[in-house]
């Protein structure tokens, strides 16, 4: 649950190159996943019985209780918790070992975003063996869509974030500024901030792949689609252009701080009044609370700004799944440790360390929706979340080469947060670049 | 050092002479200026750390940037540091002394025995292993991070402290001016009238060579324990398993923690951790500093 910052990292870029080319290479063929890892709820419980060790890689912070609490309940077996990196770092440490056929963990944490790569090269296990299908309704639809792939279930849903409007309300009153509902008033929210203190902004954005697809995929649009190893990159369809046309303007004219976010500047600027708002998944209260300690008491959580006045469409943003790598070793106990963090006790417990549920049961109950935070002045924030977790628009898919593609975001689209171009130029190289790089791999792309 | 001063015209028949001023104790305002500057520029990050070093994560966001803030939270910051997350950070810590003793140090032995060998005895095939080891230098250690990755993978040493330690070992450019240095700092003349004397090879080197070696050695150690303490990009590679990162990868994943939604922002302890990882570099230089200036300047004057 994470949503990964937009530096690159030299490793990442050297290595993703040869080995996903290796990956895709052996990936055409059935997608009814191997027979042999046909198993049972018994062999689970066979295999929680006869105990063993999992070595889990995960960054996620919550997971070290829920960890705890597993070995307590199942003495016989022990849970290495390794933070092998977060995000990028980790996909590429895990590429490395799954190419290297040693070091493959037990279980992985991966982004919806980063699911596709892993499930389209059948490197991590497909779970309706362990009957994960069954698991239907337990969650909510963003997540549950985003780990299938083809008829396959690849990995079980951790978290969610489905998108909100997080607004400074300290700035927004002295100001006189509405909360805005519609992204047209968001602009013109931004534009009266503005004028009114040349140091304060609605938003900073140095572009973010990770906020781009999401809210292209609030508008409607669908850039992406995936049909096994047929890929179709398009960023001219209408949600694309409304995203483009709507946050041209707010980059024209200068609207946005040339702040990156999860900079130590960001985490100031949300502090001190510098950025009004953030657009972005239900899980940031809790940074909130820990991070910008200086806000507290001045922010507050409204639904999304829609781009239809009147509508009530979100989008996911970041979240993340766990997943049992076909080259692991003892894959009926990692299920059981799967089935344990993501569906049993261990939601619980992650809910109380702050985490965002994917899971329809949590998201429903009083006791979940009725907290009050006091951090957002004693706002009960969840009702506004787990709306938005049920107006996420369906259909949306990430590239089977998402990590890459959003590795070279800021080389295309990012010239024009600098305006060096426009966004529709940007996005068009951007287009562009994945096209010849999903080529090269072996996609069909058009 | 030519000086030429646009001379002012005038009606005469001698020519002009430019005379070359003597190099003497002659102050120049503009390289005071130059130097004083470039003092500046690189003590300033270094007066930032340990300036932020003082401040809470809040006064870290909340104050400016080179000076103090209210609050003295040094001492608080340190003891946060190597107690916060189980006290990860002294493992971390000892894990670099262990990769800097056996790797810089081995580095340093292997590079001083080879280079004195290959300055003192003639074998065939010596210009290969020169032009070998000229042709290493050139090469950059990332570039071989990931063959070697690949490598140390097929023998499952990857994720353990060897794949640190063994490419650390290897340092051509000690090599190669451990070979330079012992060329110029031990007379043929010694080491013949020692094998005359009866002295057995390892003796020589021992009694007579090593101390003659002394500041090359210095230099060579430095460079390797420089290297290898702020070694980031094979570890990276390598180790998947935080128990066993350097420093530097350590702070890293401290740092990317304000990245992670749910994680907590310490960048007040990144500072305070960045601080503590320099210092004993930092002493490392002062202590050693006359060894290492004779060191570099050694070989590059021939008497």
């Amino acid at each position: 649950m994470k949503v990964t910052r937009r530096g690159t990292v030299l490793v990442g870029a050297a290595l993703s190159l040869s080995l996903l080319a290796s990956a895709c290479g052996s990936s055409g063929g059935d997608s009814g996943g191997g027979g042999a890892t046909t198993a049972s709820a018994g062999d689970v419980q066979a295999a929680l019985d006869a105990g063993g060790t999992l070595t889990v890689w995960a960054w996620e912070p919550t997971l070290k209780q829920v960890v705890a609490d597993f070995q307590t309940k199942y003495p016989k077996v022990k849970v290495n918790l390794v933070n092998a990196g977060t995000g990028k770092d980790q996909y590429t440490a895990l590429q490395n070992a799954i190419k290297a056929g040693s070091g493959v963990p037990d279980v992985a944490q991966v982004e919806y975003f980063a699911l596709p790569q892993f499930a389209l090269s059948k490197s991590v296990t497909d779970l309706t063996a362990f009957g994960a299908d069954k698991l239907e309704g337990t969650f909510t639809p963003g997540p549950w869509n985003s780990v299938h792939s083809g008829s396959g279930i690849y990995g079980l849903p951790m978290d969610s974030g489905p998108m909100a409007l997080f607004y400074n309300k300290e700035v927004f009153d002295k100001y006189g500024i509405d909360v805005p509902a519609t992204w047209d008033d968001y602009v013109a929210a931004a534009k009266k901030l503005h004028e009114a203190d040349p140091k304060a902004y609605i938003a900073n954005d140095t572009g973010d792949a990770g906020f781009a697809t999401s809210l292209i995929w609030q508008a409607g649009g669908k850039p992406y689609q995936v049909n096994g190893t047929d890929v179709t990159v398009n960023f001219g369809d209408a949600g694309t252009q409304k995203f483009a046309s709507t946050w041209q303007q707010l980059i024209s004219g200068k609207l946005l701080a040339p702040i990156t976010s999860w900079s130590d500047a960001w985490y100031k600027g949300l502090g001190d009044g510098t950025i009004a708002t953030l657009v972005i998944g239900a899980w940031m209260p809790a940074n909130f609370e820990t991070g910008v300690a200086a806000g507290k008491g001045k922010w507050r959580v409204a639904p999304m700004p829609q781009w239809e006045s009147g509508g009530k469409a979100t989008a996911e943003n970041g979240g993340s799944s766990l997943v049992i790598p076909e080259a692991g070793s003892s894959k009926a106990l990692a299920y059981a440790f799967l089935k344990f963090a993501d569906v049993d006790e261990g939601v619980k417990i992650r809910l109380d360390g702050g985490a965002f549920p994917a899971t329809t049961a949590e998201l429903n109950s009083p006791e979940f929706k009725d907290k009050k935070f006091p951090y957002f002045g004693d706002q009960q924030v969840n009702q506004v979340l787990a709306e938005s977790a049920g107006e996420v628009v369906p259909g949306w898919s990430y590239l089977p080469y998402q990590v890459y593609a959003n590795s070279i975001f800021n080389d295309t689209v990012g010239k024009a947060y600098t305006g060096a171009a426009t966004l529709a130029e940007g996005l068009k190289a951007w287009q562009d670049a994945s096209v010849k790089y999903g080529q090269e791999q072996g996609f069909t792309v058009k | 050092m030519t000086a030429t001063t646009p001379a002012p015209s005038r009606r005469t028949s001698r020519p002009l002479v430019v005379r070359a001023k003597p190099l003497r104790n002659r102050r120049s305002v503009t390289l005071t200026v130059l130097t004083a500057l470039m003092l500046i520029y690189t003590l300033l990050p270094l007066a930032w750390l340990v300036i932020n070093a003082t401040k809470t994560q809040a006064g870290l966001l909340g104050s400016f940037g080179l000076w103090f803030d209210g609050e003295f939270a040094l001492f608080d910051n340190i003891g946060r540091t190597f107690t916060y997350g189980d006290g990860i950070f002294t493992r971390w810590l000892l894990n670099t002394l262990l990769y800097v003793v056996v790797g810089a140090g081995g580095a340093t032995l292997l590079a001083t025995i080879a280079g004195y060998g290959l300055a003192k005895f003639d074998f065939p095939g010596k210009k290969a292993v020169f032009a070998i080891v000229i042709g290493a230098v050139a090469v950059p250690p990332t570039a071989l991070a990931v063959p070697t990755f690949l490598m140390f993978s097929d023998v499952g040493l990857t994720d353990t402290p060897w794949a640190i330690i063994i490419p650390s070992l290897i340092t051509p450019f000690g090599l190669y001016l451990m070979w330079t240095y012992a060329a110029d700092a031990i007379p043929d003349e010694i080491l013949e009238s020692a094998r005359v004397d009866g002295a057995r090879e390892f003796q020589t080197f021992f009694r007579i060579s090593l101390p003659l070696l002394a500041p090359g050695i210095v230099t060579v150690l430095l460079f390797a324990v420089v290297a290898t303490w702020n070694n980031y990009f094979l570890p990276l590679i390598m180790l998947k398993d935080p128990a066993w990162y350097p420093l530097t990868l350590g702070l890293k994943q401290w740092n990317a923690q304000a990245a992670t939604s749910g994680g907590e922002a310490i960048f007040n302890l990144v500072i305070t951790g960045s601080l503590i990882t320099i210092i004993p570099l930092i002493v490392a230089f002062l202590l050693l500093q006359r060894y290492w200036q004779s060191g570099l300047a050694a070989g590059s004057v021939k008497e």
